[in-house]
């Protein structure tokens, strides 16, 4: 790990100030993903900033859903009655992710910001992209059985990491951010953004901008939302395939609203609105699960070693609609 | 307010760096001065060591410590708590599982700078004097380890698993228990012995 200068940030302004200002400094908080990555020599920080000290650890119930602090822990969330209740996905994504140990430490915030699990990415002495710009891409035409079937660009084929962030997707959740040009607010969906020819960016956020809280706004569809997670080992792994789907039925068994978002197909979290749009208006069963679950998969491709993807994104997802809609 | 090891001729040095935003405080400044200025800037520490204290099982240990050394090291190397473990170095193993405030976290991801003022416990904190912990003592029973590398991070989780008040039928342990790995394969007698454990305090 290289040497480094280390800041306690006692407020929310002087933090923004300390890096906003410092192409050098970054922020640590739980600190699971960057002390990782310092230790490969794939961030090389000239300095930290601590924030846990900003009062942004609170979950709140709010008149309109909860308003989840950017340094609330993942287990506090998890563990939270009100997340458990009305946001289901969002609760059982957290307890799929990670270990007991890293969710007593890792951040909502950080967990949004956490660098993809791609092998090339964190092996400096491989082709990297979005790590060295112009150095290639060590997964197209290499090992790429956990990459991306959509998304990816000639640059980089990566895909995201977090359970977390698909959840929120399916839950409409909107991101906090203060920066020094004040404050805003940014759907999740539009958080992430796509590599195209610029993989090392990966969000909309500014330099020294940071998140403040994630807000889950109240709604039917999230109250029967559902979260199914594929992967090589049953517990403590990342997802080859996740499916976060949400459903507002009506008393009639047709669907008035539905969210369907994937992980571990995408280098974002992934939003399937032909999905979502196949769903609509048809009435809650196999039939039209099945056939949003093939419109969830449209567009995807395989790059060699992951095409078993497409077919299990299609049944993962015709799964997580039966589970969201009482089914199963 | 304190000022460490900041000498004023590395406040100035600092200051007069113009990529570095951030800057220390003036000594000289007034108290009521130094707060306004605490709203627009941070000050750091480093590279070089800096006084960090850690509260280990209930001791607290004053330490000079560079920024990158984590929780796990300096319990290692400078306390001589061996007894956490270093397997993967990047949270994947937890073998160098402690408790920090009662939650279990993995020491080897921890800067020890961050865990000041917290009250951290290490396998070395669990016994009182002779009397081992339940838990220590049900590892023993059932025979909860072979190689025994990964066995002080199964009992520091395993600890924190019962006082979480997790659920503790098997597949509910194994679920709880899956960020500590024993590569000898003893699970079967780690969920024995967690479980005998839960079934007498409960």
């Amino acid at each position: 790990m290289n040497a480094f200068r280390y800041a306690q940030a006692h407020d929310v302004a002087s933090a923004l100030a300390s890096v906003a200002g410092d192409p050098g400094a970054t922020y640590i908080a739980g600190g699971t993903n960057v002390i990782d990555l310092m230790k490969e020599n794939v961030e090389r920080p000239a300095l930290l900033v601590d924030i846990t000290g900003l009062p942004l650890r609170g979950i709140e119930p709010t008149a309109h859903g909860v308003r989840v602090g950017a340094l609330a822990v993942m287990s506090d969330v998890a563990d939270h009655p009100a997340v458990a209740r009305d946001f289901p996905a969002v609760a059982q994504a957290l307890l799929l992710s990670a270990s007991p140990q890293l969710r007593n430490m890792a951040t909502i915030g950080g967990n949004l910001m956490q660098r993809t699990r791609c092998a090339y990415f964190r092996d400096a002495s491989q082709p990297c992209n979005k790590r060295a710009a112009g150095s290639g891409c060590g997964a197209l035409g290499g090992v790429n059985r956990r990459h991306a079937v959509i998304g990816g660009s000639e640059q980089c084929i990566c895909t995201h990491a977090s359970d977390l962030a698909v959840a929120l997707l399916a839950v409409d959740a909107v991101v906090h951010v203060r920066g020094r040009a004040g404050e805003r607010s940014i759907p999740i969906e539009h958080f992430h953004v796509l590599p195209g020819t610029t993989p090392q960016r990966e969000t909309v956020l500014e330099r020294g901008e940071l998140i403040t809280a994630v807000e889950l706004p109240a709604a039917a569809a999230a109250r029967n939302s559902y979260y199914l997670k594929v992967r090589d080992r049953a517990s403590y792994e990342f997802a080859l395939v996740s499916v976060a789907a949400a459903l507002d039925v009506s008393a009639g068994g047709r669907i008035r609203a539905a969210r369907v978002a994937l992980g571990g197909v995408a280098p974002i979290p992934w939003r399937a609105h032909a999905a979502e749009a196949a769903l609509v208006g048809k009435p809650a069963n196999a039939q039209t699960f099945a056939a949003a679950a093939a419109a969830a998969t449209r567009g995807m491709r395989s790059y060699g070693q992951n095409g078993f993807k497409i077919a299990l994104t299609q049944r993962a997802v015709a799964r997580a609609l039966a589970h969201a809609g009482g089914a199963a | 307010m304190e000022f460490g090891k900041v000498t004023r001729r590395r406040f100035l040095w600092r200051s007069a760096l113009p990529t570095i935003a951030v800057v220390g405080l003036d000594p000289r400044l007034s108290v009521a001065a130094q707060a306004v200025a605490s709203i627009s800037v941070v000050r750091a520490q480093g590279p070089e060591p800096i006084p960090v204290t850690l509260n280990v099982n209930g001791k607290p240990h004053a330490l000079q410590l560079e920024p990158r050394v984590t929780l796990l090291d300096a319990l290692r190397e400078r306390l001589g708590l061996t007894g956490t473990k270093k397997g993967c170095d990047q949270g994947t193993c937890g073998a160098c599982t402690v408790l920090a405030d009662g939650r279990r976290v993995n020491a080897c991801l921890t800067l020890a700078v961050m865990a000041q003022g917290k009250s951290i416990t290490t396998i070395e904190g669990l016994a009182s004097g002779d009397q081992l912990h339940p838990l220590q003592a049900a590892f023993i029973e059932h025979d909860g380890f072979q190689c025994g590398y990964c066995t002080p991070g199964q009992i520091m989780s395993g600890v924190a698993l019962l006082s979480e008040k997790r659920p503790t039928d098997e597949t509910s342990v194994r679920e709880w228990m899956s960020g500590n790995i024993c590569r000898c394969g003893a699970y079967p007698n780690i969920v024995a012995a967690i479980r005998a454990t839960a079934g007498r305090s409960a």
